[in-house]
């Protein structure tokens, strides 16, 4: 079946159904962003809500914020293409946390007030460093931002029904457009809100398709795994790890790059560390990472009935001619659980699975175009272009242009990454932040001689050579799967450039710290030591 | 030093800052996140990657099938969940036992002090 017939079949009652329900949460969610825009003040507001909410409102937030098109259509395609070997996102996605809770959530609420950029500078020379951490950041949202208009381009081809450049184009414009709204008027009150009610429609989305797929093997994950490994034509191989990664030497490599990305990347990412200046201390910081972990851990292990039961239930090569990536793999799953294409259960679920997957997207890019468009007006604009004398109208009006300026930019990358597996995508965003902001963000915090040259090595240096590899590697040209697969220009192997680049990342922080004349400024480190651990003189 | 209070911004209590590092008191807070959180790190990363390379160099002990369809890969990954519920757990439990009030100390007298 093409996807232009499964569209077709659904004789496009599906399509009125999903776009009923997508105008119902852009409209909801708008009138919230309004409302949370009419209480925003000053900078306090805009970045970081005012500080006001509550662990458990954070832990919700958090979880929409990081649950993006990755986890949801992204894992459940790897595991429906590739089976045991998708799995290892979800695992690794979730380990991570354990990384922010006992080294960074913390120390970095108690000792930032708005930006990664704060705790990266605050014992060094603010104009460089503020510069690095800016970069960085706007980088790393910009690879996230990318896989997550992949996910919307692959909805939109199985929705619609067209393969073609228009619609595409058309939506990922509705998508930047909705989201630099949602970010310009309700600022992280507005974003913060949005991603608490997408949480919520996401998990209870899942939660139906599980139990769906899960009513129909009886409740025995041992009969969904058989009939997954049945129709996958595979086997039992299918079960085992290795169908992606265990072809060759070089791709067990791949393997172990993208589970080191994986498990350090959370920690680095920009978008989730500004989540923990939005509650009031570094105890709520902690508590909402606790309730991340449990809504994001059940959010994972949902996965694999979503991914198996994809397996099970779809032909293979169904998944793969709806979208090469797998990406469809869930809303298609939806389809078949509900009565299968063309009957109206199937419908049904197509439509509120596909307008869950809308929703998860907007919210994410609403976060990644916060945290970017923070960067750009706090760290770059106020402190390095007017070295601090920017009053908090200019900086939160210049904000709001950042947004502007860089949904466009996530607009245009829309259009370029239809073809790619999402989750693979975002593997590469986690791979970027674990070279170039993990490093500076754990050295700065616990070791006492970290300088300013060894933060700029180490951000510069991981951020470059992570990127390069990415650009030389097969994602970018010399594949099938490549984003231009018509070109070779590659001579990196591996698909992620964790193992080289985060090492890499480390070691110049470590390098540019030892081997400068530079003196580190143990007052500063005495500061922001004391200021980290127990929360004296908090923003 | 003893008046001065935790500044918001700026430099005038960093001499006092300076101290408050140097005392006992904080370096008992210092150790006792310290001692509890690098070591699990390790640990819990370690036994993250002892997955993955398991996963890549030992398909033969993965593959293994332990009850109808369910083999040793899918047992250990859902370990990896249960580990991961675990330590978060216990970490908040010690931060609240051991941590919290040994901050909240520190930060009163500073605080106080102003």
């Amino acid at each position: 079946m093409t996807t232009f017939q499964l569209a077709a079949s659904g004789s496009g009652e599906h399509r009125v159904l999903t776009i009923s329900l997508f105008v119902a949460f852009v409209l909801a969610t708008l009138a919230i962003t309004v409302w949370a825009g009419r209480q925003s003040k000053g900078t306090e507001d805009f970045y970081a809500a005012g500080r006001q909410f509550s662990g458990f409102q954070n832990g919700l937030a958090i979880s929409g914020d990081y649950m993006s098109a990755a986890s949801f259509l992204g894992i459940a395609g790897a595991i429906a293409l590739y089976g045991y070997d998708g799995f290892l996102y979800s695992i690794g996605f979730l380990v991570a946390w354990l990384v922010a809770l006992l080294l960074v959530a913390e120390p970095l609420r108690n000792s930032g007030r708005f930006t990664m950029g704060d705790v990266l500078a605050y014992r060094m020379r603010q104009r460089p460093v503020r510069t690095a951490a800016g970069t960085s950041t706007i980088v790393v949202s910009i690879f996230y931002l990318l896989a997550q208009m992949a996910g919307a381009g692959a909805l939109v081809t199985l929705l619609l029904g067209i393969t073609g450049e228009v619609g595409n184009i058309l939506v990922v414009i509705l998508v930047g457009v909705v989201m630099i709204l949602y970010v310009s008027i309700g600022g992280m009150k507005g974003t913060t809100w949005v991603q608490m009610v997408k949480a919520v429609l996401l998990i209870a989305g899942t939660l139906l398709i599980t139990v769906l797929v899960m009513l129909k093997f009886g409740f025995n994950v041992s009969e969904l795994l058989g009939a997954a490994a049945e129709n996958s034509g595979k086997g039992s191989a299918f079960l085992e790890p290795g169908l992606k990664y265990g072809v060759t030497a070089m791709s067990k490599l791949d393997f172990i790059s993208l589970g080191v990305a994986l498990v350090l990347g959370t920690a680095g990412l920009p978008h989730i560390l500004i989540r923990f200046y939005t509650v009031p201390t570094a105890k709520a910081a902690r508590k909402s990472v606790n309730w991340a972990i449990g809504i994001i851990g059940g959010f994972y292990l949902m996965t694999i009935a979503l991914g198996f039961g994809a397996a099970a239930l779809i032909k293979p090569d169904t998944i793969i001619e709806s979208n090469p990536a797998g990406n469809t793999a869930a809303p298609l799953l939806a389809q078949e659980i509900g009565g299968g294409a063309g009957s109206a259960g199937g419908a049904v679920l197509l439509a509120v699975i596909s307008a869950v997957a809308f929703a998860t997207i907007l919210a994410v890019v609403a976060g990644l175009t916060l945290a970017s468009s923070s960067s750009f007006a706090h760290d770059l604009y106020v402190n390095v272009i007017r070295k601090g004398q920017a009053t908090e109208k200019e900086e939160v009006a210049a904000a709001r242009w950042a947004t502007v300026g860089i949904g466009a930019v996530a607009i245009a990358l829309g259009v370029f990454a239809r073809g790619l597996n999402v989750a693979g995508l975002v593997a590469l965003a986690f791979a970027v932040a674990a070279s170039a902001n993990l490093p500076t963000i754990l050295y700065s915090l616990f070791w006492k001689r970290f300088t300013t040259q060894g933060a700029l090595w180490s951000i510069y240096g991981g951020l470059f050579s992570s990127v390069i590899l990415v650009l030389f590697s097969p994602v970018v040209s010399g594949a099938p799967t490549s984003m231009f697969p018509s070109v070779d220009f590659h001579w990196f192997p591996l698909n992620n450039p964790g193992l080289i680049s985060i090492p890499l990342g480390f070691l110049l922080g470590w390098l540019g710290s030892v081997v400068g004349k530079e003196e580190p400024d143990t007052e500063k480190y005495a500061e922001l030591e004391v200021r980290s651990l127990t929360g004296a003189g908090s923003a | 030093m003893d008046t001065a209070p935790a500044p918001p911004e700026g430099t005038s209590g960093r001499e006092s800052l300076s101290a408050v590092q140097a005392s006992s008191e904080f370096g008992e807070l210092r150790k006792a996140h310290r001692s509890f959180a690098f070591p699990l790190t390790v640990g819990f990363v370690a036994w993250y990657l002892m997955y993955v390379l398991l996963s890549n160099y030992a398909g033969g002990l993965m593959g293994t099938k332990l009850v109808g369809n369910i083999n040793v890969a899918l047992v250990l990954g859902l370990a990896q969940f249960a580990t991961t519920f675990l330590i978060a757990w216990w970490y908040s439990r010690h931060a609240a036992a051991e941590l919290d009030p040994r901050a909240e100390a520190i930060k009163t007298r500073l605080e106080g002090d102003a």
